[in-house]
């Protein structure tokens, strides 16, 4: 009876997971989708625990105790354009947790428990299968993590070439899970099996990294995406090691989803997943293309540039990685407001890869408090430079291309950019004319409307904002 | 009739599907925190470690799960806060 009662309760918090996870893709209703699918994990920990009935709580109240201070800890810590950085990190923990869940059952059914036949046997076919490649998608997903983390906050710089990655990558996941395997089916001596499961633990920790390292910035998303969906697989695994549908149910859903958000992003960004993996966004373009010279560019000044937007009466802001780089995020909504006092509209336009993760500028523009009525996707604004008087583009380089719509053999070709050139006068704010990710030149600083303020992106806008400020007032 | 492992391999590849439906047309507002709260949920795993550490004894296998649990707990509360703090950044201004 009360056996029943568990598993109802449990169909209850995979009903919260499911209405969560809907209601988390739609604007309007995100934030209480994630605040679904949080009071449906605690109703499924409370579940486990009454089934558990009475056992020692020591290291269960110890362990979430730890677990939920460091938690909350990190976050109340970090800053809102650090957020990139803190959900790869957070992925990681999870992956990491798969595997040492699976480690565990490991160790405790077959190595502490004495027994004398292969784990196969104690645990069963299926279990010891799934514990293999829970270790070996959960560990190679902590490493991957931790690097994209160490790489999105720029410690580990470049991407290097690894030679023959593909096939060491082969090797080492197929050698890992061999291992493995061959400890967990073949071996009924304790201490030989694990230190074959040891050899998977290995070369998973390897995978990892020559998995994430060649990948550039640009492409971290997308791969932070991906890892996101292997550490809800790894979950999944360990579902089937330990006969639980409820992590079955939620792993694989997060799985799938994550799956689907990887394609999302790929779409947007007009490249395949294949050639995300295979890596090297204009890798080794930082001698070649991107040197190319640039001719006939006019810089100005801030002076001469606030004149130019205090007598327009429609300005529209691109912002990019620069800004959130510069933390120019609160200065840039001073002078929308400078602007916006002298009865100019403002508008931001986000182009939907702009930072270093889709939906990144939203969250720092939002961290400045700069009105949500002020931003506008990319698909309602494209139209709109046509009849704008001036376009500011801050810290974006690669989104704003015109060789993405004109030069078929750019490594941006296709991708949907921002048509900040049909405006009437553009200003570029960016430090050098120095190429962005995609390392290829960008002909707009070229155009004869295209006006470049060199500098810091917070500094310029400043300045900026103290011209508008300073100027004779409105009428 | 289905074996355990047959209903679990049902209910594995249902999820899958329902997976894949539930995120369909997401804006590109919503990735980042969509991807955080998918993996919060991911810290599911969170319920594997509970079931594990339930003796008192320290040992190695005990230890594992004990640090599985802690850091599946991170995963788990950080994740949903982290997603909680940008939602309510931007949702505020009222609705489009």
């Amino acid at each position: 009876m009360t056996g029943d009662l568990i598993a109802l309760a449990a169909l209850a918090s995979i009903a919260l997971f499911v209405v969560g996870l809907k209601r988390l893709s739609k604007i309007r209703t995100a934030r209480s989708g994630n605040l679904l699918i949080a009071s449906g994990m605690l109703l499924a920990v409370v579940i486990t625990l009454v089934e558990q009935g009475l056992v020692d709580y020591r290291w269960i109240a110890g362990g979430l105790a730890v677990g939920a201070v460091v938690g909350v800890l990190i976050v109340v810590r970090a800053k809102a354009t650090q957020m990139p950085e803190i959900v790869a990190r957070f992925n990681g923990f999870g992956g990491a947790a798969s595997a040492l869940v699976a480690l565990a059952l490991f160790w405790l059914e077959v190595v502490e428990a004495g027994a004398d036949d292969p784990a196969a046997v104690v645990l069963g076919m299926a279990s010891a299968i799934t514990v293999s490649l829970s270790i070996l998608i959960g560990v190679t997903t902590f490493t991957g993590s931790i690097l994209a983390e160490l790489k999105l906050r720029g410690t580990v710089k470049g991407q290097p070439r690894i030679p023959l990655r593909g096939i060491l990558l082969t090797l080492l996941l197929a050698g890992g899970l061999a291992a493995g395997l061959g400890g967990l089916f073949a071996l009924a001596d304790p201490l030989t099996a694990s230190a074959l499961v040891a050899g998977l633990v290995a070369a998973s920790l390897v995978a990892g990294v020559v998995l994430v390292l060649p990948i550039g910035g640009a492409d971290m998303p997308v791969v932070i995406s991906l890892l996101n969906s292997l550490s809800g697989l790894a979950a999944a695994a360990t579902g089937f090691a330990l006969e639980n549908n409820l992590l079955i149910i939620a792993g694989t859903m997060v799985g799938a989803a994550g799956l689907i958000l990887t394609q999302i992003m790929c779409r947007a960004m007009n490249r395949s997943l294949a050639n995300v993996i295979v890596g090297g966004y204009g890798g080794d373009a930082t001698g070649g293309e991107g040197a190319e010279a640039y001719e006939s560019v006019v810089s100005s000044d801030a002076e001469e540039a606030a004149m130019v937007l205090e007598s327009a009466q429609s300005v529209i802001i691109v912002p990019g990685y620069g800004i959130a780089a510069a933390r120019g995020q609160h200065a840039v909504k001073e002078l929308a407001a400078a602007l916006g006092r002298r009865g100019v509209e403002v508008r931001f336009a986000i182009h939907p890869v702009a930072g270093r993760m889709p939906g990144h500028m939203n969250v720092v523009l939002a961290e400045a408090e700069v009105p949500y009525e002020q931003l506008f996707e990319m698909s309602e604004i494209n139209q709109d430079f046509a009849h704008t008087d001036a376009v500011i583009v801050v810290g974006a380089n690669d989104v704003v291309n015109p060789a993405a719509n004109t030069q078929p053999g750019s490594p941006i070709a296709g991708m949907p950019i921002l048509e900040v050139g049909r405006a009437r006068r553009v200003f570029v704010i960016k430090r050098s004319l120095a190429p962005g990710y995609a390392g290829i030149k960008n002909d707009l600083f070229e155009a004869d409307n295209t006006v470049m303020l060199f500098g810091d992106a917070k500094g310029v806008l400043d300045s900026l904002t103290a011209e508008v400020a300073e100027g004779a007032p409105a009428g | 009739m289905m074996g355990p492992l047959l209903v679990s391999i049902y209910v594995f590849v249902l999820a899958a599907f329902l997976g894949f439906e539930l995120i369909t047309k997401v804006p590109p507002t919503l990735h980042t925190p969509l991807m955080s709260g998918a993996n919060a949920l991911s810290g599911i795993t969170v319920l594997g470690a509970l079931s594990l550490v339930t003796v008192a004894d320290p040992s190695v296998g005990v230890v594992l799960g004990t640090l599985a649990l802690v850091l599946a707990t991170i995963n788990v509360v950080g994740g949903f806060l982290v997603t909680d703090r940008m939602l309510s950044r931007f949702g505020g201004g009222g609705d489009r």
